[in-house]
């Protein structure tokens, strides 16, 4: 040891002062060879000139994690960090050191720990500014807290979900320092719900239906699901509990690890778990006042009604033993420490005996009352009452001097199917006798315009870069298109008389769609066999013969339900060249001979306009709901249409998308107007929102939803393909578009 | 033209066994007695059809049974001339042969027919009690035994499929649901000779099922079904594996509540 001793050259007095305990504790955990290369490691440490503190966390954690993951670990461990202390970020050596011990005990692997530390080094390169290409030159600001959060995260994630989330956090604020050290400190709300994306285990969200189906289906009654995060209360994990506005539970379940009587139970299985325990209290617990019963006397009636309830479903649905089982811990009996509280522990027995007849406890009062218990429910009819008595007096026959010490045995006590119970016990409290009047109610703020009523409905958008949607990307505010003068539209499709007459030609020629059968006629197309051989048995046997022996078919049922999107960005005021009218206008005609046509047709038919002002607010403005009739309402809120900001077309065509997909009808039909490529002015990279746009016709497409765009941009071709594929057409020539757009939606719908 | 028809065959021998929830015997006897025509109504699989050949039994009568479909005609229950070799040959369809012959005619399903079919059996119906037979120019007087029973299931109700008020007017109605829970396990033990454990877990798998009518299922799991499934175990098949296949699996494409009830068989059947 002596030997050993000498080779750590170290002048920092603390290091010194604790060096001794570390190399005892590594002697420990490591091989001879394993302690020489820690104490190597702690010496090259200590020479790169960056403080006491990196050696002190080195040999306090390396041990640790070269025990987890191999003793070849900690030679690379050191020249990581000499890596690191040659670039601006030696800051970032103490919480790289400190972040190993747990990225050990979650990675468990040699390969994976490894790719912990490329992923390490990654963030700090990408997130060092770059001056002319130039990098190592400035400190990543952001490294250290990726490096304080790293523990956090790897308990949560997976390490694919892990560079994921890392990945979102660098492309997401390339040029913004300050957020994206909030995003790497878990600060902001997109740093969550990425996180939470990412998350393994069942998610809530995704299962609701599920459980609702279950909670009907086994318990016939139901409730409204509020979920509650687990990530970041650290200090006080929330239990599942009941109250008045439903029942309170996890965001998430992992699978709960296999126990020796059963396998794994699946993330599902536990949220039923958990619903079944609560429904056993909702149908058999009736409340009973708290006051007189001291908190351990609570407790104890708490198990043996959790006990009741339980036993009562059993007796419904035998298969709930197994799980509750898995489920609950299994505490073993322990001998007692002077000066520790056994009384979460011996509850925790209890109550595991009265779920486990092979639980094998020896503890005189549990086999005891176990007995009565048993015996209680086998006589039937109890209710939460005679839970009291049993719950008083097991308390008080256990008792223990030491159940009152502060310091509690935790152990294998936690039972987290359970809620709190905390509608079992009503509380008297001052007042409840004084007899109120009925409170005068608060006067309730004016009534508010529209735009202050409708909360924003948030859609993804999709990032080309990292392959990923970036979740409740975009805030959609839905308004009612303001209304003008319907006679300024009269006017145009006045100006439009000959075009509509000769639209009325091509209406009449489409209208009819499927074939329909129409039998028993004198005439038709075919024969109808069956009643031609009915007729000749009449005929040959002397009865009058039918001689409506013949069929048609005859059209019927077209069933085609369209929306048209229209782009009502800036670039829309522009007037064209060579024309006298500006696009608005003549989008307006078109728009408006359209809507004429399509009402001739009898389709439903809706029109919204979008216009976006960055991601947080984009305007979905709507002309004509599907069943409003092309009246004057709607011929005023077309008149007064107008042109204003940007193009963020993905959110609007999902948004449009969502309606359409309502729409009872065979086919759906959205039909794009737009004048530019999608475009914002907080999206930098010109690709990113035309890719989104594309990702959403490919959702649309999904959803059995035909897109189909009118492009007035005669440099379209550059990007309208990508989006729409061969569903579009670009209109040259602007001033023929009102004669042009109902015919293209008539060639569609043929 | 019309030869010796064999109405015997028709005659139910051995007693179908039937649980009677209600009242329900007494009351179709009373409707029989003054040969009422009976409408029954109640979700598939509750035991209409049985009732029926239980009551026909008990009358001894014999039992005429037309599953009625969307592509029959008026001539499908009412007769027609075939073609032979020596011209035409008259056929009685089910409705003439019942109402000749004195039996019971009982239209199964009768919506699934078309309005203009179900129109035939209005003059049998009513005081008229007869069948025009307007091809053959013969008027058929009812037996003094025919009785007219129809069942139909209001569950799949639509706007295309109901009957008409002037055919429902002409009924005395009997409403059938699935049995209580302890009438459903006896019927489930004494059709099957299944121990009462099992059918009453059975049952318990159906309850569970009916709850979810209207949230992804069109209807609940049958009585029919039930005894399937408890056939199925009786012939030594798993209990769990016999009620995914003849309880779950033949009710419902939903994934979701494909697992639901998954789950409660496992929390069953143990």
């Amino acid at each position: 040891m002596q030997d050993t001793r000498r080779r750590l050259v170290c002048n920092f007095s603390r290091v010194q002062s604790v060096f001794d305990d570390c190399l005892a504790h590594a002697q420990m955990k490591l091989s001879d060879a394993g302690v020489d290369a820690y104490v190597d490691g702690a010496q090259v440490i200590c020479k790169m000139g960056r403080g006491e503190e990196p050696v002190l966390v080195f040999l306090e954690e390396m041990p640790l994690v070269a025990a987890q993951v191999g003793e070849e670990i900690i030679a690379e461990v050191v020249e990581f960090t000499r890596k690191l202390a040659r670039t601006p970020n030696s800051k970032a050596i103490p919480p790289f050191l400190q972040s190993l011990a747990a990225a050990a005990r979650h990675l468990e692997s040699h390969q994976l720990f490894r790719e912990y530390l490329q992923l390490v080094w990654q963030t700090m390169e990408r997130t060092s500014p770059k001056v002319h290409g130039i990098d190592s030159m400035y400190t990543s600001e952001c490294l250290p807290d990726f490096l304080k959060s790293a523990p956090f995260l790897l308990g949560q994630l997976s390490l694919g979900g892990l560079k994921n989330w890392v990945d979102y956090g660098i492309k997401g604020y390339p040029n913004d320092p300050e957020r994206q050290r909030d995003y790497f400190l878990l600060q902001s709300a997109d740093s969550r719900a990425v996180l939470q994306r990412e998350r393994h285990g069942t998610l809530l969200t995704d299962h609701e239906r599920q459980l609702d189906l279950y909670l009907r289906g086994l318990w016939s009654n139901e409730a409204v699901f509020l979920p509650y995060s687990l990530a970041f209360d650290q200090l006080r994990k929330p239990a599942p509990y009941l109250d008045d506005n439903g029942i309170h539970l996890p965001d998430v379940y992992d699978d709960f690890p296999p126990s020796p009587t059963c396998g794994k139970i699946s993330g599902i299985n536990r949220y039923r778990a958990l619903l079944a325990h609560v429904s056993a209290h909702r149908r058999w617990t009736s409340p009973i006042m708290a006051d007189n019963f001291s908190p351990f006397q609570r407790i104890s009636i708490e198990v043996f009604e959790d006990s009741r309830v339980e036993w009562l479903a059993m007796q419904e649905y035998p298969g709930l033993r197994e799980q509750w089982q898995a489920l609950h811990p299994m505490p073993q009996e322990v001998e007692h420490e002077k000066g520790v509280s056994y009384i979460r522990h011996r509850l925790a027995m209890l109550s595991r005996a009265l779920l486990d007849p092979g639980h094998g406890y020896t503890h005189p009062s549990i086999l005891k009352y176990i007995a009565q218990f048993n015996a209680l429910m086998a006589a039937g009819n109890t209710d939460t009452k005679a839970m009291i008595d049993l719950g008083i007096h097991f308390i008080s026959e256990s008792r223990l001097r030491s159940d009152s010490s502060a310091k509690v045995y935790f152990d294998d006590t936690e039972i987290d199917y359970r809620d709190d119970n905390r509608l079992m016990w009503r509380f008297f409290e001052d007042g409840d006798e004084e007899v109120y009047e009925a409170r005068p109610r608060k006067a309730q703020p004016e009534e508010q315009g529209d735009e202050a009523k409708m909360p924003p409905r948030l859609y993804p958008e999709w990032d080309y870069l990292a392959k990923h949607y970036n979740p409740d990307w975009v805030s959609l505010y839905e308004h009612l298109h303001p209304g003008g003068d319907a006679a300024y539209i009269d006017q145009l499709l006045a100006k439009h008389s000959a075009l509509a007459k000769k639209l009325k030609k091509i209406i009449d020629m489409l209208k009819p769609q499927q074939k329909v059968r129409v039998r028993y006629q004198e005439e038709g197309s075919e024969l109808d066999l069956d009643v031609a051989i009915r007729s000749l048995i009449d005929f040959k046997s002397g009865a009058q013969p039918d001689s409506r022996i013949n069929m048609s078919h005859k059209n019927d049922g077209r069933s085609i339900a369209v929306s048209l999107l229209l782009d009502l960005s800036a670039s829309l005021g522009d007037v064209p060249e060579g024309c006298t009218q500006s696009k608005l206008e003549l989008s307006q005609e078109a728009v408006s001979l359209l809507a004429w046509a399509v009402e001739q047709m009898g389709d439903p038919f809706a029109i919204g306009g979008f216009h976006s002002d960055t991601r947080h607010e984009v305007r979905y403005l709507h002309f004509k709901g599907y069943k409003e009739q092309w009246g004057d309402e709607v011929k005023a809120r077309l008149a007064a249409m107008d042109a204003g900001f940007s193009t963020r077309m993905g959110a609007a065509l999902r948004h449009a998308g969502h309606y359409l997909g309502h729409q009872q009808a065979d086919k759906k039909l959205l039909l794009v107007l737009t004048d530019g490529e999608p475009a914002d002015i907080d999206s930098q990279d010109p690709r990113h929102l035309i890719e989104d746009a594309k990702i959403a016709v490919r959702e649309l497409d999904q959803q059995g939803i035909y897109t189909y765009c009118i492009n007035l941009d005669p440099k379209a071709d550059a990007y309208v393909a990508d989006i729409f594929g061969k569903h579009y057409a670009v209109i040259d020539n602007i001033q023929r578009l009102p004669e042009r757009l109902p015919q293209l939606f008539m060639a569609l719908t043929k | 033209m019309s030869q010796q028809f064999e109405i015997n065959q028709y005659r139910i021998n051995d007693e179908p066994y039937y649980q009677e929830q209600a009242n329900e015997v007494s009351l179709y006897e009373a409707a029989y007695a003054a040969r009422l025509p009976v409408m029954l109504k109640g979700p598939t699989g509750c035991g209409k059809s049985r009732f029926v050949e239980h009551m026909a039994w008990r009358l001894g009568k014999p039992l005429i049974t037309v599953a009625c479909n969307e592509d029959m005609t008026a001539s499908d229950l009412v007769g027609r001339y075939l073609l032979d070799a020596n011209g035409t040959r008259w056929l009685d369809g089910p409705l003439t042969l019942a109402a000749r012959h004195g039996a019971i005619c009982y239209l199964d399903e009768i919506v699934e027919a078309r309005q203009d079919t179900t129109v035939v059996i209005h003059p049998l119906t009513d005081h008229r009690r007869t069948l025009p037979l307007d091809k053959k120019g013969e008027l058929v007087a009812a037996h003094s035994d025919f009785q007219l029973v129809i069942s139909y299931n209001p569950g799949y109700q639509s706007l295309m499929k109901d009957l008409k008020q002037s055919t429902k007017q002409r009924f005395a109605a009997m409403e059938f649901d699935y049995p209580s829970a302890v009438l459903e396990s006896a019927i489930v033990c004494k059709e099957t000779g299944i121990d009462a454990g099992t059918a009453s877990r059975l049952v318990k798998i159906g309850e569970v099922a009916r709850n979810l009518k209207g949230h992804g299922l069109d209807e609940g799991i049958s009585t029919r079904l039930l005894v399937y499934a408890a056939t199925l175990i009786n012939g030594g098949i798993a209990p769990r594996d016999a009620c995914r296949m003849a309880l779950v699996r033949p009710i419902t494409d939903d994934k979701d509540i494909r697992d639901t009830l998954d789950h409660a068989i496992d929390a069953v059947f143990v």
